[in-house]
């Protein structure tokens, strides 16, 4: 008996690295992209769409955040990061080692409770919110109801871009943090006058989005850069793409797949785009 | 012939041999084992450690001071890395837990192995174990749709703070600490039940005087038991508590625990920056906690021994 377990385990010890080598050298081609959750649903679909084309190829698609997609490229763990930051704006990342791909663009809105009579908020009144300062809805123009912030976690890629151009640089007090977006949602749904931010791709019936300034939050308004909250998708990789990752890089920026898939699923593709943004933008923090 | 004898005699024989060989065996899996902790333990410390030596935060810093952002630095250049808020929040939710957890636990053990030890246990031990093998999600997610918005409604505030998670918590303990109880009651020898009766001892009086007493420090690693693994949930309280890294107000403001900062802030962090070091700062407490858990879970057990 203890003998057959013996052997049992020195075959089981040769097989798995044997099956491991056989999954990634024998049978083509295959690359791992890691990184931003809000890239991850359409890196995803693309790469779905992708393998299925042509076969032998193998894209594994994971989240993680920003953070780990960035430090994974950094590293070489991977062949491609995703990012919703430039690799600049992370501390700890060496951003002249890597190569940016833009993928497409992703607007980002506040969202209320569905119970609240608000629709528009200033840019000074969303400020005075998320900075601490208003603490209740009737002080901007809403019902008498406390105001309850809920933010995503400090670094990520949603919160910086909305604290960048939706607080004008200024960042969110502390509050309650959740690590999600689905999370976010889900608790802005069912807590009375809570407040937060999303991408559009996300957003549905169970909140409401709130216009800023009187502009909707809407694709048309940021391709005319009339909605201000918004940032690049990057795909990052160390240095010129090879192999899969390039065609893979490729194909997802192709006319066809930027027209077709990245609309459907709620972003914004590049060449709609009449307004640009560079690396400087971002880091500029307006006078206050 | 003479010499067939004095050989098989010399010669190492088979059961030998297999003893050896499984000695080898268990001896090589010991030492897997060993290096695995002691390498987790390195490299957490190594990298829990390098916030307070390359970093440069101060130790006191880190477990007194109230603002978490380890990415901005304050006015004298310090990362701001207070991890005091944090701190708070875990002990109120382990220590509230256990104080709820525990007559609940140990009336349900002691019903399962005095009052009712045939249909009672019968019942109730499923039950319990059924209890334990609920994953974390599930409960955060009953927490999150259900604990929430009832402690909205009765106590006021936003329902998530360190009552819900004390709740959560509650239930998820509650099947360790009871059937850890009922493990500690089972232990109390026969004869002491029997003598005690003899004596004119009413079962009330029995498991009051006799058997909680001898089983006193079998309860009391239940209990620690049960707060150890309060302490180190995650995923469960993360969903309800808030997630703040403020300083909790009352039982019904946003806190955070250690854990639920952790997993909020993986993601998020590069490897190696000060952000990250931090966080690794915090897995270091955690796991020096559960260390000191263990300790004295370790020192009851000495002490109580019959």
């Amino acid at each position: 008996m203890k003998k057959k377990i013996v052997l049992l385990l020195g075959v089981l010890l040769l097989i798995v690295p044997l099956t491991a080598c056989n999954l990634t050298s024998n049978q083509g081609r295959s690359i791992t992209a890691v990184g931003s959750s809000a890239l991850q649903p359409l890196v995803e679909a693309v790469a779905e769409e992708y393998t299925h084309g042509h076969k032998g190829n193998f894209i594994n698609v994971q989240g993680g955040g920003t953070g780990t997609g960035l430090s994974q490229i950094q590293e070489g763990a991977v062949d491609i990061g995703n990012s919703d930051l430039y690799a600049e704006q992370k501390k700890g990342i060496a951003a002249n080692k890597l190569r940016d791909h833009k993928v497409a663009v992703v607007g980002i809105t506040p969202v209320i409770n569905k119970s609240l009579k608000v629709d528009n908020l200033s840019t000074k009144q969303l400020i005075a919110i998320f900075t601490g300062q208003v603490t209740n809805w009737n002080q901007v123009g809403g019902p008498n109801q406390p105001i309850v912030v809920i933010n995503r976690a400090q670094g990520s890629g949603t919160r910086v871009t909305f604290e960048r151009w939706g607080l004008k640089g200024r960042g969110a007090l502390q509050a309650q943090e959740q690590d999600s977006t689905g999370m976010v949602r889900q608790i802005v749904a069912s807590t009375p006058g809570a407040i937060s931010y999303m991408a559009f791709a996300y957003v549905d019936d169970s909140i409401k989005t709130i216009a800023v300034d009187q502009v909707k939050p809407t694709n048309k308004n940021v391709e005319q850069g009339k909605w201000q909250i918004w940032a690049y998708e990057h795909m990052y990789t160390r240095g010129t793409p090879t192999g899969l990752t390039k065609d893979f890089i490729s194909y997802m920026l192709s006319d066809d797949v930027q027209k077709r898939v990245v609309g459907k699923l709620g972003y914004i593709p590049i060449s709609n785009m009449q307004v640009h943004r560079t690396l400087q933008d971002e880091l500029k923090v307006p006078t206050k | 012939m003479h010499d067939q004898i004095k050989e098989s005699l010399l010669k190492k024989s088979r059961a030998t041999r297999s003893e050896r060989r499984g000695k080898l065996i268990s001896l090589f899996c010991t030492a897997i084992i060993i290096l695995v902790v002691v390498s987790i333990f390195y490299f957490v410390a190594s990298k829990g450690l390098a916030t307070f030596f390359s970093n440069k935060v101060n130790v006191w810093d880190f477990l007194s001071k109230t603002v978490w952002n380890p990415g901005s630095t304050d006015s004298h250049g310090n990362p701001q890395a207070g991890a005091f808020p944090m701190i708070i929040g875990s002990f109120a939710v382990t220590l509230l837990s256990a104080i709820i957890a525990t007559p609940f636990a140990i009336a349900t053990a002691i019903f399962m192995t005095e009052i009712s030890p045939t249909k009672g246990y019968k019942i109730l031990q499923p039950v319990t174990e059924l209890l334990v093998g609920i994953p974390s999600v599930v409960y955060g997610f009953i927490g999150l749709s259900v604990v929430v918005p009832f402690v909205r409604h009765t106590f006021g505030g936003t329902g998530f703070g360190i009552l819900a998670g004390t709740f959560v918590l509650f239930v998820m303990i509650l099947p360790t600490v009871t059937s850890m109880s009922v493990d500690a009651l089972r232990a109390v020898p026969r004869y002491y039940r029997e003598a005690s009766l003899a004596l004119g001892a009413t079962r009330w009086q029995t498991i009051y005087k006799v058997v909680l007493r001898s089983a006193t420090p079998g309860l009391a690693t239940a209990v620690i038991f049960g707060m150890s693994r309060a302490f180190g949930e995650a995923l469960a309280v993360q969903m309800v508590i808030g997630n703040a890294a403020l300083l909790p107000h009352n039982l019904v403001s946003p806190a955070s625990t250690l854990t639920s900062v952790l997993t909020m802030g993986m993601g998020n962090t590069v490897m190696g920056s000060v952000s990250n070091n931090a966080l690794w700062s915090l897995a270091l407490l955690l796991l020096l906690m559960s260390l000191i858990f263990n300790l004295i879970i370790n020192r009851i057990a000495k002490k109580g021994e019959l």
